[in-house]
């Protein structure tokens, strides 16, 4: 279960000011941005745009262009399931349903409880002992339907723990 | 006496168990008051036999695999520590394994032997030798050792490394850079994940030599964010190298300077792709950069930069160490040295298989794959990633070569060999790759960024017995547009495996039942 704190401006504001002397430093700001509060809120936009001499414009573009990066909050847990040839040549097409299906989400959704986001992902680099997922950083290979169920149900005992 | 065991801690061993095979084996001897050390290696490759956990005896290390925590009690209740073969998870004596005895490992040969992290490891194995060379040579005279070895990129387009290395060299520039492409996002492969999570200081190595022949100060590892475990390990190595002055501004004291940094991508397939890839180091979209100007010319920053693969890169402190014609006398033809393959998919034996080119596919898929996993017949072969062709049986005994494979056409790219079983639905496939092209194009060209979005409508359309001949006209012209009027390989090569479905399978084409 992945733990991000709520943001400020104060917060984001420190983050750019301690990776802007970087060169190319835009894709290091939001890495850490998304780390610490699991999305990129925003705020950050015009804040990253003034710290860097960028338009907001240019900012947004990058934060759309890549898969990884979020506007909004993910689910207490961020699953993603691999959808590359591999993982299809041992059953992955039936295991992306019955996650859809056993979530009740499609990708790019988040359980209305918001413990689970769905992501697509294009290969884990696991691509021997497919099919493989991802929940926040731990990849899990072989994952069967009944491999699938179990880890969602250890993970709802740790939410629930957790509380 | 403390026992030695071995659990290693790669994504394919951790995604299985691992940490939860170590955790139990330290409870389980604690229980039974016998004095262990587990290491954490690296993986052998054998990564059908995850976790492999490897006892160290006189008699050399004894592996048992593929273990779970649950297997843990009753290996010990059979001696596992001693190396004792009752157990029925006994393998025997790693290194004499067929898997690996049968391979040619110059890069790959300390993987899963060593703790990666450690140094004192790396260097028990020829570790740095080839920095130590090259820091007593001009820097004209490391870039003809890379000449001499013959080595071509391994990241798939097979362009020579020392003329590259050369043109930065001769380059006029104020700050050269050295860049790894790490963005290793073709399904099928992760030859270059097992290089960072096993071996680290090879790349490491490999980089700052690059660094020395080139003139350039400054390294990134632009490596993919789908790597967490590669990301850790990488910058812990990186972190020691420094301490240790491996790196930094007084390399091993020679008053020369590399440093080095890890930047991770954020899940664009396209940022493979070299021009791409400076654009997001740079901090902006992945959009692919006309060529030319080559990235050796105007690259990094506007500045001559090397963008060189992981294989490639961590094929230099070999051909440092042994010498250039060392590495030249494995392979065949043009393609010299060896290319580390990838078995992947439904394989029942898959993994690291490093061999010197010239070995037929086949021989790779029967010989050392053992078939597929479901054991059903094998229908169809990718190569090379989703950009990469679907081989049917009669190209099989196609050697791995990098001229052999563009005959048939065919590539080899990065050396990844997915496998798929006669359930396998191409037409399925060959709508895939269009999606695929659709989801993952930069959006700069049109014929890549329209194009693989009209491919898929056209091949739904097909599936759906619609006009299916003249839809069929229409997709293979679509294939011919995408494949001439495309800025990068993406959209350019995004044909190949559409276009081999519709040569090799044209009957999984047809309307579905």
């Amino acid at each position: 279960m992945s733990s991000f704190t709520q943001w400020t401006t104060d917060s984001i504001q420190k983050i750019i000011d301690d990776l802007k002397h970087k060169p190319g430093a835009l894709l290091p700001i939001l890495h850490a941005i998304q780390n610490e509060f699991g999305f990129i809120p925003e705020k950050s936009i015009s804040l990253i745009a003034d710290a860097l001499l960028q338009s907001r414009a240019e900012i947004h573009g990058v934060v759309s262009f890549y898969h990884h990066f979020r506007t909004t909050a993910p689910g207490k847990n961020r699953i993603e399931i691999c959808r590359a040839e591999a993982c299809q040549s041992v059953g992955a097409r039936s295991l992306e349903s019955h996650a859809k299906s056993c979530l009740n989400i499609d990708y790019h959704q988040t359980t209305s409880d918001h413990d689970f986001s769905l992501e697509p992902v294009y290969c884990l680099g696991n691509c021997a002992t497919g099919p493989s997922i991802r929940i926040d950083d731990d990849i899990h290979g072989r994952v069967t339907t009944e491999k699938f169920d179990a880890l969602i149900a250890r993970h709802r005992q740790t939410i629930k723990e957790a509380v | 006496m403390t026992q030695r065991i071995y659990v290693p801690c790669d994504t394919t061993a951790l995604s299985l168990g691992a940490n939860d095979v170590a955790a139990a084996i330290e409870i389980e001897a604690a229980s039974r008051g016998l004095s262990v050390e587990i290491i954490r290696n690296g993986t052998r490759g054998m990564l059908w036999l995850e976790p492999l956990v490897e006892i160290e005896t006189d008699t050399g290390r004894i592996a048992y695999g593929p273990v779970s925590s649950s297997d843990v009690a009753s290996l010990f209740e059979s001696n596992f520590t001693t190396g004792q073969p009752q157990h029925n998870l006994y393998i025997g004596r790693v290194d004499e394994l067929p898997f690996l005895t049968k391979q040619q490992r110059l890069t790959f040969a300390r993987a899963g032997i060593t703790d990666p992290v450690s140094i004192d490891d790396y260097c028990s194995l020829d570790g740095f030798n080839g920095l130590k060379n090259a820091l007593a040579l001009d820097q004209q005279a490391i870039i003809d050792q890379v000449k001499t070895s013959g080595l071509r990129g391994r990241g798939g387009a097979a362009f020579p490394t020392g003329i590259k290395w050369q043109t930065v060299l001769d380059a006029p520039g104020q700050q050269k850079y050295i860049v790894c492409n790490a963005d290793e996002g073709d399904s099928g492969t992760f030859a270059d994940r097992l290089v960072m999570e096993c071996d680290p200081y090879m790349l490491i190595e490999g980089m700052t030599i690059a660094g020395l022949a080139v003139g350039a100060t400054q390294g990134y590892i632009y490596l993919r964010s789908e790597y967490p475990v590669a990301h850790k390990l990488m910058n812990e190595a990186i972190k020691r190298a420094y301490q240790a002055a491996y790196l930094g501004n007084d390399i091993l004291g020679s008053g020369r300077q590399f440093d080095l940094e890890v930047r991770l991508g954020a899940g664009a397939y396209i940022c493979g792709e070299e021009t791409s890839l400076l654009e997001s180091l740079e901090g902006k979209r992945g959009l692919v950069r006309a060529k030319p100007p080559l990235p050796a010319i105007i690259g990094l920053f506007g500045q001559p930069t090397v963008v060189n693969n992981v294989l490639s890169l961590a094929a230099i402190p070999y051909i440092l160490d042994k010498g250039g014609q060392a590495y030249a006398d494995y392979g065949m033809g043009r393609s010299r040295g060896t290319l580390p393959l990838q078995l992947a998919g439904n394989v029942k034996q898959g993994g690291l298989v490093e061999l010197a080119f010239g070995v037929t596919l086949r021989e790779l898929m029967d010989d050392f794959g053992g078939g597929t996993l479901t054991e059903r017949p094998l229908k169809a072969v990718q190569v090379g990633g989703p950009l990469g062709a679907y081989l049917p049986e009669h190209q099989w005994d196609t050697p791995l070569d990098y001229e052999e494979f563009a005959q048939v056409g065919a590539v080899l790219g990065h050396g990844g060999v997915v496998m798929f079983d006669d359930t396998v639905d191409m037409g399925e496939q060959a709508r895939f790759s269009m999606e695929f092209c659709a989801v993952e194009s930069c959006g700069k060209c049109t014929p890549c960024r329209i194009g693989s979005t009209r491919g898929v409508e056209v091949i739904d359309r097909i599936r759906a017995g619609e006009n299916p001949d003249a839809n069929l006209e229409l997709l293979s012209d679509l294939c011919d547009t995408m494949l001439d009027g495309s800025l990068c390989a993406m959209g350019g090569m995004t044909p190949y495996p559409v276009k081999s479905v519709m040569h090799y399978f044209p009957d999984d084409l047809s309307p579905r039942d």
